[in-house]
């Protein structure tokens, strides 16, 4: 594989249509420089579920992909409106999602648990009405 | 089976990747949420759903299914069809509603996986 690569998106958070072409940029990357599908499975999970709730609960962000030899690092930042419990938002089932995102298909309360358990390391860090960044890590190894 | 077989059983029209109907679908799921084929899917390479937006098919990409399937005979967009293309994602849609759509499958040997 490469020297350590960087990918760096704007996730636009008034457009629900595009929510996950980050994801998908970044899922193609790792395919075309060889990560296994089990690494690569769950990077796209970890992602996508970060990346959408970017979108729907935040005003979209910035995401930051470095991918080394042995890991691969995501920074999602936003300048939403902040998670104020943690600890409840990452239950299963928590969702503070209205209506309309369910009948776009999401809401269940499950992102975050999924991110937590496909990635090896999580970290959330957020500021009520200043904002939040999610930092996942996946091991290739 | 595959896709085509499934084509058969349910009567689909193809919408794009025709050319990939001989794909094998050894399982697959049905769900309106996809925060529950994200959480909860594990390698079912097929997928029926009644909600017809993007996120179905970027949600069925990263799960790398075959396959997806809009019951009660919904169409998607030419938006979705392009991402479909993109990805090599057959489309196909039936007239069956979601119960009935499953169980003919089910009652043709397709399982749900775990
Ligand atoms: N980036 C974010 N900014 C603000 N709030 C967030 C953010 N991400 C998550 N949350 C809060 O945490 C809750 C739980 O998030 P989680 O992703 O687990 O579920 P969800 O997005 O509501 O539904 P699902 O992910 O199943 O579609 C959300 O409903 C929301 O209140
Ligand atoms: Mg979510």
């Amino acid at each position: 594989m490469n020297d350590a690569l960087h990918l760096h998106y704007f996730v636009d958070g008034d457009d629900f249509t595009r929510a996950g072409e980050a994801s998908a940029n970044v899922k193609k990357t790792l395919r075309q420089i060889g990560v296994s599908p089990d690494a690569i499975r769950r990077v796209a999970i970890v992602l996508y579920e970060g990346e959408i709730n970017m979108v729907i609960h935040a005003n979209g962000g910035v995401i930051d992909v470095d991918i080394a030899p042995d890991q691969i690092t995501m920074v999602l930042k936003d300048t939403g409106k902040g998670i104020a419990d943690i600890e409840l938002a990452m239950k299963e089932g928590y969702s503070t999602a209205p209506e309309e995102v369910r009948s776009l298909g999401f809401g269940a309360g499950m992102g975050l648990s999924n991110m937590k358990k496909y990635s090896d390391e999580m970290k959330i860090e957020s500021t009520v009405n200043v904002g939040t960044t999610v930092t996942m890590k996946v091991n290739l190894s | 089976m595959t896709i085509g077989d499934i084509k058969n059983i349910l009567g689909c029209k193809v919408i794009c990747c025709e050319e990939r109907l001989d794909a094998e679908i050894n399982t697959a799921c049905g769900s309106d949420m996809m925060s529950d084929v994200l959480a909860f899917v594990k390698d079912q390479s097929c997928l029926l759903t009644g909600l017809v937006n993007p996120q179905v098919v970027r949600t069925a990409d990263m799960m790398d299914m075959h396959c997806v399937i809009f019951v009660r005979g919904k169409m998607p967009d030419e938006s979705m069809i392009e991402l479909a293309r993109e990805r090599g994602i057959t489309l196909m849609s039936t007239g069956y509603r979601m119960f009935t759509a499953c169980g003919k499958l089910w009652e043709n040997g397709l399982r749900g996986g775990n």
